[in-house]
């Protein structure tokens, strides 16, 4: 009883894990918020760097999570020490300000003068992309956070161009310029960093430079990557040299470069729709990030798409994508920002709803949703009266009402949702009954009621057969095809047998001809439990239902028949450990002292010692080499590719396959024919030469 | 009687070493090829004896590449001796050259079973 409680809550588990993969995007919520709180606020800012004191106040505070206080103190001595000398990095100092922006450690007309002169003379020197960002982006912030001062950038032209340099002809920027890699990242950072100059310098910068700007970033949105349901992202193609960046940075550091660009510049940005609203629903898809630096590239990149100068995406999201036909319960969409706030008057229309598993069989087509102002909930509470449960893919569209606000916001084309319809089954004339096997007359029947556990006890012998039959229908009094159907016995010694149930959705049946399965059942007479499950994805009443006992009365065991197997008393214990197999490997060969091996060896060397002393005694010569220099040429290759041959055959002996060697022997063997035919031609007319003078 | 035996095996030798000593250069390197092969051979099959035969594919091909290249050493002594009428016809160049194709051959093959 224990173990099947376990297996129930194991099924829930993973119907719930089911359940919530398959809803839809859902804007930010407060899920978030209080995931954020976890993930963020227990920094205490001494022990952090600056940069991630930023990511944490900057998305607590894009939340609306006051949670300054906690930081603020030792966060501000931070930013006030770095403010104040003037030997701090360009990216503390960045990263200094970036917080001063949010805490105002330090405001009004106390410029920290080191500081400005610092990041001009950094953008002077910079040579790498990040250079730029961090002190082109360090004297916008000064100018933003401490009134009246305006620190000039010198010549903005210049180093517009100087940054421009580094891009890419594909829309990615290099990191410097002697870094042959191109980064999608780094484009990021640099549409970020051009904006900045051109805020800083907006009339030095021409209308040209802005225009062959933003084709580069329309290029850029061709490297897109994308889902199939309509998500787009951003990804690092090649990375050297620099960390790699994931795709939640990447798109973010994109998303915040081309919001800014677009801030910055007044002519507007003509991006494709889709791909916006694609990459919102990449940001929302990724849930709650448990990583700090995603948490805060995801919030601060929705916050960029919630309020931008070229178009804000709308996301369309369902509370629940699961109705039930029985509850008459309506289908409720919600239509809001990234961050869930209103929309503008607007209409969701259902445009077809697709029965999945088929293309063309649309149930529902063109259906208006009405608006619930309360709650701002679109909401269909009528269907046809076709529709049945199953699984179906529901298209949505989203018209704006007011066509003024087609320029400011953009929704996608068509949202397609899956949805599952369920309802309640009904079964119909559940019957069990045991039939004399050779006329099939019915020796007894059964009514079945399958509300209540044990109603049936029945008996019968090996010549007859038992046969269980019901009929399903849905709400709609169509007929119903379960995935699931299955009958089990479970005999007094907990042996099981599961018999499938053949299913149509006419009529389920099964029939057990006790004869045939004599053996399978290991010829155990005695009080059989009948099991009966029914279960289907769509069917709320799913059942599983002890349905009573069959006596059954089975010849004896003959000797050759297999025993039933033992059954363990817990059934889990089969997805438990299985014991360890120990291998038993050959025990390797005795191998000789190291000593005598190697003196042998030495040995093996004497007798050729001995031939090469027995060369000089006989007197050798090689007086009869070829002297000139064909015959001599050939003669050595002759000598070179025997050599070869020995050596291919060591190499062979050491690592190659006998394959590889026959090939290369072929190569050298004819090789080897050809010169040692010429050369040992040329020896024998010699001697030829010398025999007839 | 013992005396004139030894003496008699003392001029055996004699005339064996003088006989030996007209043999042409050429036989003789071939001669003490064959004599450094089976001096290779029979220590291989010493060591075979003191330590056991375990990797005996090893062994084998050691032994087997020493006896087979003395084999085809003694071959190519028939061939190129001129006392041989048999090959008379046959030049010692093309007898070299099946000397080095033959071990080339064995030795491939040895080496393959070597392990």
């Amino acid at each position: 009883m224990m173990a099947r409680g376990h297996v129930r809550f194991l099924v829930l588990i993973l119907a719930v894990a089911i359940c919530g993969a398959a809803s839809a995007v859902q804007p930010i919520s407060d899920s978030h918020r209080s995931a954020a709180v976890d993930v963020f606020v227990p920094v205490d800012g001494s022990d952090k760097s600056l940069e991630e004191a930023y990511e944490a106040l900057k998305t607590l505070e894009i939340l609306g999570i006051d949670k300054k206080s906690d930081l603020s103190s030792a966060t501000c001595e931070n930013v006030v020490k770095v403010l104040g000398s003037s030997s701090s990095t360009l990216k503390d100092a960045f990263y200094a300000l970036k917080v001063n922006g949010i805490l105002k450690c330090k405001s009004g007309g106390d410029v920290p003068k080191e500081v400005v002169s610092q990041l001009q003379a950094g953008v002077k020197d910079a040579k790498s992309l990040l250079d730029f960002y961090y002190s082109v982006g360090g004297l916008v912030l000064v100018k933003e956070q401490f009134s009246g001062t305006d620190p000039s950038l010198g010549d903005a032209k210049a180093i517009f161009r100087s940054i421009k340099s580094l891009s890419q002809n594909d829309g990615r920027w290099r990191y410097s310029s002697n870094k042959p890699g191109s980064s999608t990242f780094a484009a990021g950072l640099a549409f970020e960093t051009l904006a900045g100059v051109i805020s800083l310098a907006p009339s030095e910068i021409d209308q040209s430079l802005i225009q062959t700007l933003k084709t580069g970033i329309v290029k850029l949105f061709d490297s897109i990557q994308k889902y199939d349901d309509g998500t787009y992202y951003f990804d690092e193609k090649v990375v050297d040299g620099h960390e790699s960046q994931g795709p939640i940075s990447t798109t973010a550091s994109v998303i915040r470069g081309i919001t800014s660009f677009a801030a910055s510049e007044s002519t507007g940005l003509d991006l494709p729709g889709d791909k916006i609203v694609g990459l919102g629903k990449f940001l929302l898809g990724v849930g709650v990030p448990g990583d700090a630096k995603d948490f805060f590239n995801q919030i601060d990149a929705l916050a960029c798409l919630e309020d931008n100068r070229f178009s804000v995406p709308l996301i369309l999201s369902l509370p629940s994508t699961v109705i039930s036909l029985t509850k008459k319960e309506p289908l409720k969409v919600k239509v809001s920002t990234v961050f869930g706030s209103k929309t503008p008057a607007l209409t969701v229309k259902l445009s077809h709803a697709l029965t999945s598993g088929s293309k063309d069989s649309s149930v529902i087509t063109n259906q208006e949703l009405k608006f619930d102002a309360d709650t701002a909930t679109y909401f269909l509470d009528s269907f046809p009266k076709n529709f049945d449960i199953g699984k179906y893919t529901f298209v949505f569209e989203i018209l704006l009402d007011d066509s003024a606000n087609e320029k400011a916001y953009i929704t996608e084309a068509e949202t397609k949702v899956p949805i599952a319809v369920t309802g309640v089954i009904s079964i119909e004339n559940p019957e069990i009954a045991v039939l004399d096997s050779d006329i099939g007359s019915v020796e007894s029947q059964k009514k079945l009621d399958l509300t209540k556990d044990g109603a049936v006890s029945l008996s019968a012998n090996h010549l007859q057969k038992l046969r269980l039959s019901f009929q399903l229908t849905t709400p709609i009094g169509r007929g119903f095809k379960p995935h699931q159907a299955f009958l089990k016995l479970k005999h007094e010694s907990q042996v099981e047998h599961i018999f499938l149930v053949k299913t149509s959705a006419k009529k389920s049946e099964l029939v057990l001809d006790f004869l045939g399965l004599v053996d399978k059942l290991y010829y155990l007479s005695g009080k059989y439990e009948i099991q009966l499950t029914i279960g289907d994805a769509s069917m709320e009443n799913s059942l599983l239902r002890n349905i009573g006992h069959i006596e059954l009365d089975l010849p004896e065991r003959p000797e050759k028949a297999p025993r039933a197997p033992l059954q363990s008393a817990d059934p889990l214990s089969r997805y438990g450990p299985k014991a360890e197999i120990s291998h038993i490997f050959r025990v390797p060969e005795k191998l000789p002292a190291k000593q005598l091996s190697l003196v042998f060896l030495g040995l093996i060397v004497l007798p050729f010692v001995g031939f090469l002393i027995g060369l000089t005694w006989l007197g050798v010569n090689i007086k009869s080499f070829p002297s000139s220099a064909g015959p001599a040429i050939s003669a050595l290759l002759f000598h070179g590719g025997i050599g070869a041959v020995l050596l291919l055959y060591v190499l062979f002996w050491l690592k190659l396959d006998l394959f590889t060697t026959l090939k290369a022997l072929s190569l050298l063997g004819v090789f080897l024919l050809f010169v040692g035919h010429r050369a040992l031609s040329h020896l024998a007319s010699a001697s030829n030469k010398l025999k007839s003078a | 009687m013992v005396k004139s035996t030894s003496k008699d095996a003392q001029d055996l030798f004699h005339s064996l070493r003088s006989a030996y000593s007209a043999t042409p250069t050429n036989l003789k390197i071939i001669d003490l090829y064959v004599v450094f092969a089976v001096f290779t051979a029979l220590i291989q099959v010493v060591y075979m004896a003191l330590v056991g035969s375990f990797p005996f594919n090893s062994f084998l091909s050691g032994v087997l590449s020493c006896v087979g290249t003395a084999v085809l050493a003694v071959c190519l002594r028939i061939q190129v001796n001129k006392e041989n009428k048999e090959f008379k016809d046959l030049a010692p160049e093309r007898a070299f050259a099946d000397f080095v194709l033959c071990n080339l051959v064995l030795h491939l093959v040895i080496i393959n079973f070597l392990g």
